[in-house]
């Protein structure tokens, strides 16, 4: 008996929206059930949720206090500083965006559609004129007192011009990253001044506050302690005992105490150790408590990343002649570090949240705002208010982290070889 | 044919311990310009250690070795000089995934040996092509067969234009139909004058391209001869089994 063999597809298990639905929440009736049980639950909180931030919540604080939210304490005719930083931020996300595509450009696309509505917003409550002084200074340069709708327009050009102008520039990569290296020294720099000058006059850290101190505080410490993390993960596989068991001690001290009282210890050491006429203050304080206490947390991801790389590399590397140091470098690092990107993230969300732990040393990041604009008598009793937006705000940013992070992990190839 | 270059290899008494684990109970083996040596034996007797040494990946506790007039010691400086003459193909390839082919090949030339980027991509595309994979010189290891990536690794050794070549297993891990076009790779490499010491249990290569053959055997070189000597009239009981069971 000869048959020919026909070429057919894979059998049709789903049709449609139904065949989906049947399949994945109503196959048993147990499963029935859970669904129609979560989806009343879904249902009652949302519900009460959107009809009372709709009609009974009375955001007018969130609205009065925004600047404080956004950037604390600092300067209001020095906002201008921190809008150009977010303007090199989003000019730099829409080079890398078009240089990288892929994930980053889902962001960039985010970021564009973030800057709308919150154009939109911004026109809404601010109006054309200056009357509400949003984000801006009221009265100086006119650099001071550009509306927050300008701004946000700025940065949406810039954001979709520099990815217009950059795409298929693949060659761009190396370059772009040291770029950001670079904007993470003149972000400092630009939010810090200078002493005795007229055009960015200093701003001391402690006068940095809201959202942009709790972007400051993660970032700062997540950079700084990443190469310091990668020393201790090296360290922590040298042959020397000493640095060994340095190494060791640090990353298993630092691990075993919990974050706030590595805070403290911070706060009351730091000083003991610096001389004098060196202060530094509490924002710097918090600041090095967080990078080494992210440090320890850094230095295992890598050393697991270390591990992973099969001892077959660095005996391929040798036999070819490279030395020690060049194989680390070139060899090891590379590979490691690709492989501990996700865990990184993963790191950097929750010290994105833990960074609210600050407000315990007295330091207004976006929670400490939150809670002193409670405690003015005008806008007592409106807890619900504020601490639904400050988590929202959290949310967001976090979200988007561990959604980059997921598919980075995809494209990366984490995991397979 | 063998014999007739000087002696690049001179192995006197080599013994070598892990912990306590005696895995090679004193080696004495000299190898010549241009030779190709065939190492057999059975698994865990000591031949990936023992070709491991020569290039000093693994560090042996007595006796000598010698390569190329330079006597293996702690010196890194002697080390480095070496590694430098000897390439080594792996049995698991040991490509490194994050760099490309052409980067694979050229990353040793242009920082050992200093060549410009142009003469170490110039040499690398030269050796991709006798290897027989030109088109695939911007690809990622992962993108290639195994025979493909051991052909790449080939080159990679060969890029830095060594005087020896060291081959452990290098088709093991190989599916079947891919065996052949690595074992032609070495068959052409051994025509063309390379000294090549080859662990390897695939008879064919051995009985064909081979000089010399030694036979490993718990940590000891129990015997050696040319291929033919082996092959029809080994001397030792072990070689005997050990022929009979490889051969069926
Ligand atoms: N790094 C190591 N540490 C401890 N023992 C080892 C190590 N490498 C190999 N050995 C042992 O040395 C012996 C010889 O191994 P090997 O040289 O790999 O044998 P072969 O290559 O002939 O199969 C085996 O008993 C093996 O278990
Ligand atoms: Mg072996």
């Amino acid at each position: 008996m000869t048959t020919t063999v026909e070429t057919i597809g894979p059998p049709r298990t789903s049709v449609g929206v139904l065949g989906w639905l049947k399949r994945n929440l109503f196959s048993t009736w147990y499963n029935t059930l859970l669904t129609i049980l979560s989806a009343w639950l879904v249902y009652s909180v949302l519900s009460q949720l959107i009809v009372w931030a709709f009609t009974s919540a009375r955001w007018g604080v969130i609205s009065a206090n925004l600047r404080l939210f956004m950037v604390g304490p600092y300067p209001p005719d020095q906002v201008w500083r921190p809008w150009l930083v977010l303007a090199m931020v989003s000019l730099l996300m829409g080079l890398s965006a078009a240089v990288w595509g892929g994930t980053i450009r889902t962001f960039g696309n985010s970021l564009a559609a973030a800057y709308a509505t919150l154009i939109v917003i911004a026109l809404l409550i601010e109006g054309f004129g200056r009357q509400v002084a949003w984000l801006s200074s009221p009265g100086g340069e006119w650099w001071k007192t550009i509306p927050s709708a300008i701004w946000l327009t700025v940065n949406l050009i810039l954001l979709v011009g520099a990815y217009l102008s950059a795409r298929g520039r693949k060659g761009w990569q190396s370059a772009l990253l040291l770029l950001w290296l670079l904007s993470f020294v003149v972000t400092i720099v630009l939010l810090q001044g200078f002493v005795k000058n007229d055009f960015l006059p200093e701003v001391t850290t402690g006068k940095w506050g809201g959202l942009l101190l709790t972007f400051m505080l993660a970032t700062v410490s997540i950079v700084l302690s990443f190469p310091i993390g990668i020393l201790f993960a090296l360290g922590r596989r040298s042959k020397m005992p000493a640095v060994k068991i340095f190494c060791i001690l640090y990353i298993e001290l630092v691990r075993g105490v919990p974050l706030v009282t590595i805070l403290y210890m911070t706060q009351i050491m730091l000083p003991l150790f610096l001389p004098g006429e060196l202060r530094v203050d509490n924002v710097i304080r918090a600041m090095s408590g967080m990078m080494f206490f992210t440090a320890a947390y850094m230095a295992e991801n890598v050393r697991g990343g270390l591990q992973a790389i099969p001892t077959g590399q660095i005996e391929a590397a040798h036999a070819l002649g490279l030395n020690e140091v060049f194989v680390t470098l070139f060899i090891v690092l590379p590979q490691a570090l690709r492989m501990v990107i996700p865990a990184t993230v993963g790191l950097f969300i929750s010290l994105f949240k833990d960074t609210t732990l600050a407000t315990i040393v007295a330091l207004l990041e976006l929670l400490g705002v939150g809670r002193s604009v409670l405690a003015q008598p005008e806008f007592l009793g409106l807890q619900t208010e504020v601490y639904v937006f400050v988590a929202a705000i959290f949310f967001i940013f976090s979200y988007a982290m561990s959604y980059a992070s997921y598919r980075l992990e995809e494209a990366l190839g984490v995991g397979k070889r | 044919m063998a014999g007739e270059g000087k002696d690049i290899i001179i192995c006197r008494d080599v013994h070598k311990w892990f912990d306590r684990l005696h895995v090679l109970k004193g080696i004495d083996l000299t190898v010549k310009t241009g030779e190709v040596l065939v190492v057999f034996g059975p698994s865990g007797s000591g031949k990936s250690t023992f070709i491991r040494t020569i290039n000093r990946l693994e560090e042996h506790q007595r006796g000598t070795i010698v390569v190329d007039g330079i006597e293996l010691t702690h010196d890194i400086r002697n080390i480095a000089a070496i590694r430098q003459e000897i390439g080594m193909v792996f049995q698991s390839f040991n490509l490194f995934p994050h760099l490309t082919v052409m980067q694979n090949i050229t990353l040793a030339p242009i920082w050992v040996r200093r060549w410009s980027a142009e003469k170490a991509a110039q040499v690398a595309m030269d050796l991709l092509k006798r290897v027989g994979i030109p088109e695939q010189a911007h690809k990622f290891p992962a993108q290639l067969s195994g025979g493909q990536q051991q052909r790449v690794a080939i080159a990679r050794a060969l890029a830095m234009q060594p005087k020896i070549m060291l081959f452990d297993e290098p088709t093991s891990a190989l599916d079947p139909e891919m065996i052949k076009e690595v074992l032609d790779v070495m068959t052409q490499l051994a025509k063309s004058g390379m000294t090549m010491i080859c662990v390897t249990h695939e008879m064919g290569f051995a009985r064909s391209v081979a000089h010399r053959m030694v036979f490993f055997d718990g940590g000891q070189l129990i015997e050696e001869g040319t291929p033919e000597q082996i092959f029809k009239n080994p001397q030792h009981d072990r070689t005997k089994l050990f022929l009979s069971q490889i051969l069926h």
